[in-house]
């Protein structure tokens, strides 16, 4: 009934290799979150704007990126661009595209965090006589923060795993093209993305671990 | 001396004030009282420039408040404000929410500003309290708190706005003997208050507010004793 005789020998031998392909995964997911992060913000600060085009490309940009695949988001960056003669690398469009949806997820989180803290916590600074923006910057944001914190952790996470659609525009450096570079030539599908799905596994719950041993630090209260 | 001269307010189509003349002297203590929706709460966060008004004056030592030169910052460190709902900021421990205005806003040294924290904490019997953060206190506790917090900035004036209102009604003691401490200790205040027994003992005079309109105003003996007003005998009726 069930001829399939594993092969594990070979997907441990080729382990050194995904590693490397795992540290690339790493690189584009951090690096997506530092600009998804950047870009959130100001997508925050355009919404808060009283320019009605500010925050309809910010609204424009949070629903895009969260109402369409993030794989069409990706291929967008690849092979839409490409047709204008915007010709991205494999990693620069799958970066491109797992920051643009980070940026659109974060800034929503961020969002939502700042309707969660109440006006009378800004209105209680500026009794004390603190300008707005002293009022913003020392009570709003880092109580903000804290309510982020937890969504900021899973949208890494997200992008971790969004990396691995890279392999669509021909990413073969990171832990998926790696695994899937592999499978083509020895056809041990299973093995190779068992074992990828293991590292995947435990990249992603070391991040959480680390942002909940974080949390607890930055967040006494 | 706080000098509110004809004060109109409305927010929308609503006039919540009509026309509001007052002048606390330094020194007084004033309680406002009256029911909900009567102005009163709306006129102390016009006093420090927090909402606009529509017309009329309020001038702090001779600064209109709502003068477009006026640095209302600055004027704002004049006068301490406590709220119904204290405010806490809860990402901060006791200490560090008292010491935030002073170092921030008045560019005080940490070691000074921690000084005046623990100073006016202590005024107000937090001296235990003071790495403890906000969420891990009673309503009364924290309402405490944020007298000490206005208290820092050294103000000459102080408005409370119904501060024993959302309080279990064992913890207000502890916040009224806060008040009476303050009044004893010459602080000009203006109360918005719920609490008949505390306008009565402490203020020099209580105003009557009704619907926008300051209705009666005299010494504690005149207004609860023999009020005038057949709006405030009905109130003070409808409490009794």
């Amino acid at each position: 009934m069930f001829k399939y005789s594993f092969q594990w020998n070979q997907a441990l031998k080729a382990l050194p290799q995904m590693l490397d392909g795992a540290l690339v995964t790493m690189q584009i997911a951090l690096l997506s979150m530092a600009i998804g992060l950047v870009v959130a913000i100001i997508l925050t600060l355009f919404r808060l704007s009283g320019s009605r085009l500010l925050r309809g490309f910010a609204v424009a940009w949070v629903e895009i990126a969260r109402n369409t695949p993030a794989l069409f988001q990706i291929y967008m960056a690849h092979f839409g661009l490409g047709s204008f003669g915007i010709h991205l690398s494999p990693f620069t469009s799958l970066l491109a595209g797992i920051a643009f949806n980070n940026a659109g997820y974060l800034a929503e989180n961020f969002r939502g965090a700042l309707k969660a803290i109440p006006d009378t916590q800004a209105r209680a600074g500026r009794s004390l006589g603190m300008t707005s923006l002293q009022a913003f910057r020392l009570i709003v944001v880092p109580q903000m923060l804290r309510i982020a914190f937890l969504p900021i952790t899973n949208q890494m996470v997200w992008a971790i795993l969004m990396t691995s659609l890279g392999v669509t525009v021909g990413m073969n450096t990171d832990l998926a093209g790696v695994t899937q570079a592999l499978n083509a030539r020895t056809f041990r599908t299973f093995e190779f993305f068992a074992l990828a799905a293991v590292i995947y596994y435990l990249i992603a719950k070391v991040v959480t671990l680390a942002a909940r041993l974080i949390a607890s630090r930055l967040f006494r209260y | 001396m706080i000098e509110i001269e004809s004060v109109h307010k409305s927010f929308g189509k609503l006039e919540v004030l009509k026309g509001i003349n007052l002048t606390v002297n330094k020194g007084e203590v004033v309680s406002i009282i009256g029911g909900s929706g009567s102005g009163k709460s709306t006129l102390l966060t016009c006093i420090n420039g927090l909402e606009p008004i529509n017309s009329g004056k309020i001038k702090i030592d001779g600064t209109e408040v709502h003068a477009k030169s006026t640095d209302l910052n600055k004027l704002r460190q004049k006068i301490g404000i406590v709220f119904q709902q204290w405010n806490a900021f809860p990402h901060l421990t006791v200490l560090e929410n008292v010491m935030l205005a002073p170092r921030k806003v008045l560019g005080m040294a940490k070691s000074d500003a921690e000084a005046i924290a623990v100073k006016n904490l202590t005024h107000v019997g937090l001296a235990e309290k003071l790495s403890v953060y906000p969420n891990r206190m009673s309503g009364g506790q924290q309402q405490r708190m944020a007298i000490a917090r206005a208290l820092a900035m050294s103000p000459k004036y102080m408005l409370f706005d119904e501060v024993t209102s959302a309080l279990d009604p064992m913890l207000v003691g502890e916040v009224l003997d806060t008040l009476k401490m303050l009044a004893e200790e010459g602080m000009t205040m203006i109360c918005v208050t719920h609490e008949m027994a505390f306008a009565r003992d402490v203020s020099d005079r209580v105003a009557f507010f009704h619907q926008g309109v300051m209705a009666e105003i005299g010494t504690p003996e005149q207004l609860f004793g023999a009020p005038q007003n057949p709006e405030t005998q009905k109130f003070l009726a409808s409490i009794r």
